[in-house]
């Protein structure tokens, strides 16, 4: 990426030999980036990140069809918020942390019931991994309900935190709509892409609009320095995946199995707050997650203490969501599951990624049992 | 020591901030969350958490937020709403030290191993002779705020530092200046930080409570008009009684939420012999005798005289820490005035002192 931030300064919307240099890097990264999610090149379009494609997915369908926009209670508030703020509908989860299909179901069929066209669903949206917990949603079949049950709607997936770990160009094969994000497989913070295929194309409208780059899906000068690395990253994080998976998930699974053999009431976070290893799928059995992901609560443990006495041993944790203050809220992916309040308080989602090793999980284990010791210990009279 | 500081993103946290690291002390700076709905003022806002992370960014120390929104909510909004609801005039920022600044967060301090807290509160501590913790009077007497710390006991003490005790607020925003602290002319916070100033009280509270017509009576019993939101009226209040023709001022004397009538009267009616307070604390141990009291953050003070009638009740928080002078079998005491004085609301805190140390203090009932 660095030539595109010094001597290759060309910008791709020019015409002349430096503009078409970055045209050609913009080319190369789509292909890349198209090949890696299954799309073709022209379904591709550039964004500032998760949130921004996200956006463009949900609002620039209802911008452009109306209607009624569905998601599900765990997707993240970049789509959260822009289908509440269309008086969307919200399909709840199972206390498992798996979108709930027979809710979707049952909305799908109020929807096409009572709708006429204008205030049928347009666009359903679930996301492939639930960025905290890792447990991966069942897209293929989200999808096969909509076709199935109003037959005019798109469906999006936010694949922002399933890119690194899951094959997208599969997993999200049904899906209309994709977002990636590219700093979650190791390419530069403030850009990522929306998959737009053919039948979503005349649906959508865009966001930003003025120069007509990304063929008037969104305008604005290219990011090339940040696409030209996120197309690396993804092609590398591809490349490797399988690999990655394997060793990340060993590693899991022993810095989780450690943390239940260490730490008394430590509690995976699936099943309601009623976690077990067989339930959260550490046994392959149960709903599937994704490698890197370790989210387990403790109980009677404030986790904006726990994080703060990690954090002082050089473990960087974090918990909840933080709201725009940077304190930490319990969860509404949490609350979705029916986990209790006071638990929720205590969550704490270990990430680990194709860099962790095992000398990481051993020095984790090492800290994180008395820290939750010494705050038992001060909350107790 | 390992030092932390509530930091508001106000002018005298950041200056105390910076005093402690002088100090030479290790220093973190937290900011609480507190509330999570509207605010335009006080110390809840998302502007001021930045002000307060940029300071600390300017001292080059570490910051945390912490989140005690359940708490504020359970300890000082409820409170605040049903004493309202009850003809009461709360005092929500005396109870927001005694149970989430002075409680909660010491609580959460000594969990992660610090050995104080420190705050930007204009007042002073200081070690006596015999080994006790005497909490006095900030140089600056226009800017004292020894009042809302009356709650403070010998174990709070022990674990507070007021770094900013021995300036005067102009010598505060002198040091802001120096240091290039970008807060140094920020205005002081007045008002209670969960009420907007644009729909005030009434529209924070007529979402949460009923709010009742009343009458308006004399002590007489002859009624002289009547009132929109009796709950919204307080002791002593003169405006907003539409009593604004009478020859002579009129005043609420006495606020009846159950019997739905506020009495009113002329100046000579507001004005009371004694009064007694629940909930006492004492600095250092119970007290009776002469003393100076102080009704408001900022009010006049008056001359009275204590006598511990009680026990008092539990303390309303039984998870919370135990404080040595409620404890000390003098929760209750009928403080009686040298001269006649106006009325003090139920709700309101009264804070005793002995010249410029604090004695303690409690609620008027």
């Amino acid at each position: 990426m660095l030539p595109y931030l010094s001597v290759e300064y060309g910008n791709p919307s020019g015409a002349h030999r430096r503009a078409r240099a970055a045209r050609k890097a913009i080319d190369d990264a789509r292909e890349v980036v198209a090949m890696a999610l299954g799309a073709a090149p022209s379904d591709i379009v550039f964004t500032s990140g998760g949130t921004e494609s996200d956006n463009l997915a949900v609002l620039g369908v209802h911008d452009r069809l109306g209607g009624t926009l569905v998601c599900s209670a765990i997707e993240h508030h970049a789509v959260l918020e822009p289908v509440l703020s269309r008086s969307g509908q919200i399909v709840p989860v199972h206390p498992s942390g798996v979108v709930d299909l027979g809710a979707l179901e049952s909305i799908l069929d109020a929807g096409s019931v009572t709708g006429s066209a204008q205030h049928g669903v347009s666009a359903v949206s679930v996301m492939l991994v639930n960025n905290e917990t890792g447990l991966v949603q069942p897209v293929d079949e989200v999808a096969s309900i909509v076709h199935r049950l109003a037959p005019g709607a798109l469906v999006h997936t936010d694949a922002v935190q399933a890119a690194p770990s899951l094959d997208v160009s599969a997993q999200a094969a049904d899906a209309d709509l994709v977002s990636i994000s590219a700093h979650k497989f190791g390419g530069p913070k403030g850009v990522g892409a929306l998959v737009v295929r053919p039948a979503a194309a005349t649906a959508l409208a865009a966001r930003a609009v003025g120069g007509g780059q990304e063929r008037e899906r969104r305008g604005g000068t290219h990011n090339v320095a940040g696409i030209v690395a996120m197309a690396e990253a993804l092609r590398i994080t591809v490349e490797r995946r399988d690999a990655a998976n394997r060793q990340v998930g060993k590693l899991r699974d022993r810095l989780e199995a450690g943390l239940v053999a260490a730490v008394a009431g430590t509690i995976l976070t699936c099943a309601g707050g009623r976690g077990t290893p067989a339930m959260c799928g550490t046994d392959r059995a149960g709903p599937r997650r994704s490698a890197g992901h370790c989210h387990v609560c403790f109980e009677g443990v404030e986790s904006e203490a726990l994080l703060y006495l990690l954090e002082e041993h050089g473990v960087y944790a974090s918990a909840g969501s933080s709201c725009a203050s940077g304190a930490m809220e319990p969860s509404h992916v949490l609350t979705a599951m029916g986990v209790p309040r006071s638990l929720a308080f205590g969550s704490v989602r270990f990430s680990l990624g194709y860099s962790s090793t095992e000398s990481d999980v051993v020095r984790a284990l090492e800290v994180v049992a008395p820290a939750v010791e010494q705050l038992r210990a001060a909350a107790s009279p | 020591m390992k030092v932390l500081v509530a930091m508001s993103g106000g002018v005298d946290s950041s200056v105390a901030a910076a005093m402690a690291l002088d100090a030479g002390h290790e220093v973190s700076g937290v900011t609480m969350k507190l509330w999570g709905g509207e605010s335009d003022s006080g110390c809840c806002s998302v502007a001021d958490v930045e002000d307060a992370r940029r300071v600390a960014q300017q001292l080059g120390i570490d910051f945390h937020v912490f989140n005690f929104g359940d708490d504020f909510a359970e300890h000082v909004v409820a409170p605040y709403v049903a004493a309202w609801a009850g003809g009461s005039t709360p005092n929500p920022c005396v109870e927001c030290n005694r149970h989430l600044k002075f409680d909660r967060l010491l609580r959460r301090a000594d969990a992660l191993g610090f050995d104080a807290v420190a705050t930007g509160h204009h007042a002073r501590i200081a070690r006596q002779p015999d080994g006790h913790l005497r909490l006095a009077r900030s140089v600056d007497r226009a800017k004292d705020q020894s009042y809302v710390l009356y709650m403070l006991d010998q174990v709070a003490l022990s674990r507070i530092l007021l770094p900013i005790g021995d300036l005067t607020k102009a010598e505060v925003r002198n040091r802001a200046a120096e240091l290039g602290l970008r807060i140094a002319a920020k205005p002081d916070s007045q008002d209670v930080c969960f009420i907007t100033s644009t729909g005030g009280r009434r529209a924070f509270l007529s979402e949460r409570v009923e709010l009742k017509q009343g009458t308006l009576r004399s002590s007489s019993g002859e009624a002289l008009g009547s009132i929109d939101g009796l709950q919204l009226v307080t002791v002593g209040q003169r405006k907003g009684l539409g009593l604004s023709g009478n020859r002579e001022p009129m005043y609420a004397v006495d606020v009846d939420v159950t019997g739905g009538f506020v009495t009113v009267g002329p100046a000579s009616e507001l004005t009371c012999r004694e009064v007694i307070l629940d909930q006492v604390t004492w600095a250092h141990r119970p007290f009776e005798g002469d003393v100076i009291a102080q009704t408001s953050a900022h009010g006049s003070v008056r001359r009275g005289v204590v006598e511990v009638i009680g026990p008092g009740r539990a303390p309303p928080d039984p998870s919370s820490r135990p404080r040595a002078g409620g404890l000390a079998g003098a929760g209750v005491v009928r403080l009686r005035w040298l001269e006649p004085e106006t009325r003090v609301a139920t709700g309101q805190s009264i804070a005793l002192y002995c010249g410029d140390t604090v004695l303690g203090g409690g609620v008027v009932t």
